[in-house]
């Protein structure tokens, strides 16, 4: 059994993000570069998995990583949390490559390493689109297994069944493999690298990959080769100061009186 | 004049409002072509002619049912290339970015997703960040796909009688290889759905516990709303991790906005400051939901919002 794992460097949720504006695109350098969050979820259900299937001997882990340089920072991260090598698309080209473009450096990286499943987060932080996993399944022809709270695998591992997140509970979904996953938070706690795990992360094998290695057209991919684009970008005009009360006993009151002046009771 | 496809949300043939506020955007851009995949599809379309469809393109077959998102996919991809139209407007659901994702690479399209407005010329507007940046932004290659966030824009009926076509759609092996085995509810709070409601109240860390839901679930019911919760709430368990706003949850964008013990961190905002009216309930003065609030309340959520909910019942009733 071998499982692909994507994991996106992005900027630190918690900070305020930018655009460049320069060329319209995330400005990167601006906050602090993290794994994003839902791929560490992605890292920790293949690490669960692989122990159930009885570990590295019968079933490896490997990251993949389309990004700068820096991004190597990332892929450490996931590394010192237990995968076992991984593989980082890197290349000038890629700068400004839109979702559709990223999702065909991702799928051709995954035809070459010939995984059973690949497992993604179901979104990142930064883009919040949603849908590179679905482009991935597409480009591949495999089922697709997303927003998945819990996966499930066959003891003979050529099934996979997950539940599915919706909005009014979960759809119960199964498909054979090779297939592809994409997980929501609720599915597991990832797991902090350890010092021993850190260690060992030093040692791991990063394959470097350039667009020329995979066979992609960098004419396909970066600015030059997306398919939509920034025209503008504005700074939220800030809200205007409401009005703040302190509760004396009638605070309750006082906002029934502002939701009736507005119109909502 | 050139045609707008729109996929149709519905259940069972109950459409939902998302998609009467994307037949109102396209109407501005086009001619609006309903399109309804799966079952429901005949009691649909009178529906779908109110609110001004011109045609309405029906697909129903084998494995539709068993399935989600391939099917819209293959429905979608075979209209495009029958009618070429100027743009495909999907509603911006957890199904919706992955029919959009998948339509983008099957047809050679550009996608955008979140839009919470789209100009006749097709620039959509998103507001990206945790709704601290707007973008306006374009597809530049093939038939521009893009996605709407419910409550973009306020339906307004243009009643027609819409043509009715019966597509023979068949998908492939691959569109059928995932299968759902099983469709399972949560128990039906009979609350509005959360993306869609015009009014959501949500709870936070200051609820305190799965018990202390019970008054924001009270002042929910009694304004209409839908219940929402922040990530320390769903993380703690005490309500369920569906409900979630923020920037790992659910987006909404109502027309009022009531936080309750939700002190505000970006977390937080992402996934709610494009609401029209935001109200706020906090004990702690200095939290950050108090800058983008309308009409905030200092103090304890769990005497103010039973006194709330019961001005509001006076005034309702």
């Amino acid at each position: 059994m071998k499982i692909v794992v994507c994991v996106k460097q992005v900027p630190d949720s918690w900070a305020e993000k930018k655009l460049d504006p320069a060329d319209n695109t995330l400005d990167r350098e601006a906050a602090d570069a993290v794994v994003n969050e839902l791929d560490e979820y992605a890292v920790e259900e293949a690490l669960q998995i692989q122990e159930r299937l009885g570990g590295p001997d019968s079933c490896t882990v490997t990251v993949l990583t389309m990004g700068p340089d820096k991004a190597t920072e990332s892929i450490r991260k996931a590394l010192s949390m237990g995968a076992d090598d991984a593989v980082h698309v890197v290349d000038g080209a890629l700068h400004g490559s839109d979702a559709v473009a990223t999702s065909l450096v991702l799928a051709t990286a995954i035809q070459r390493l010939a995984p059973d499943l690949v497992i993604l987060g179901s979104e990142s932080t930064d883009a919040r689109m949603s849908v590179v996993p679905a482009m991935v399944a597409e480009r591949l022809s495999w089922p697709q297994l997303t927003f998945a709270g819990k996966v499930d695998l066959e003891e003979s591992a050529s099934t996979a069944t997950v539940q599915r997140q919706t909005d009014y509970g979960y759809d119960v979904v199964s498909a054979p493999l090779p297939a592809v996953v994409s997980v929501v938070e609720k599915i597991n706690e990832p797991r902090y690298p350890s010092f021993k795990g850190i260690m060992a992360a030093k040692k791991k094998s990063v394959e470097t990959l350039s667009l020329a290695d995979l066979g992609v057209a960098a004419d396909d991919v970066g600015l030059a080769g997306a398919w939509s684009g920034v025209d503008s970008f504005a700074a939220r005009p800030p809200r205007q100061a409401g009005t703040i009360v302190s509760d004396d006993g009638d605070g309750g009151l006082r906002l029934a009186e502002y939701l009736a002046t507005q119109k909502f009771i | 004049m050139s045609q707008v496809l729109v996929l149709v949300d519905h259940a069972d043939g109950e459409v939902k409002k998302v998609t009467l506020e994307l037949l109102t955007l396209a109407r501005a851009i086009g001619d609006p072509v309903a399109v309804v995949v799966g079952a429901g599809a005949a009691q649909a379309a009178a529906a779908l002619g109110e609110y001004g469809a011109t045609a309405v393109y029906c697909a129903d077959g084998d494995g539709f049912a068993d399935t989600s998102v391939t099917p819209s996919v293959a429905t979608l991809a075979q209209v495009v290339s029958e009618l070429g139209p100027a743009a495909v407007l999907i509603p911006s659901s957890i199904d919706g970015k992955e029919i959009a994702a998948r339509l983008a690479v099957r047809i050679g399209s550009g996608v955008i997703t979140d839009a919470v407005s789209v100009a006749p010329g097709l620039q959509a507007e998103q507001s990206v960040f945790g709704g601290s940046t707007l973008v306006t932004s374009r597809v530049t290659h093939g038939t521009p796909i893009i996605t709407v966030r419910p409550n973009s824009t306020p339906p307004s009926p243009a009643p027609t009688t819409p043509q009715t076509v019966d597509l023979s759609v068949t998908l492939s092996d691959t569109d059928r290889a995932a299968s759902v085995t099983d469709r399972v509810a949560q128990e039906r709070t009979g609350r509005p759905e959360l993306t869609e409601a015009a009014i959501v109240v949500s709870g936070g860390r200051g609820v305190g516990s799965p018990e202390g839901f019970a008054v924001v679930e009270a002042l929910a019911d009694s304004l209409g709303a839908a219940v929402g919760a922040s990530r320390a709430a769903t993380d703690a368990g005490w309500y369920p991790h569906q409900y979630q706003v923020g920037q790992t949850g659910k987006t909404v964008s109502p027309q009022l906005y009531i936080a309750n013990g939700i002190s505000g961190a970006i977390q937080h905002r992402a996934g709610m400051q494009t609401s029209k009216t935001i109200v706020a309930v906090n004990k702690d003065a200095e939290a950050p939901i108090f800058d983008l609030v309308d009409f905030g309340v200092v103090g304890d959520l769990h005497k103010v919002l039973p006194q709330l909910t019961e001005a509001v019942a006076k005034r309702k009733a």
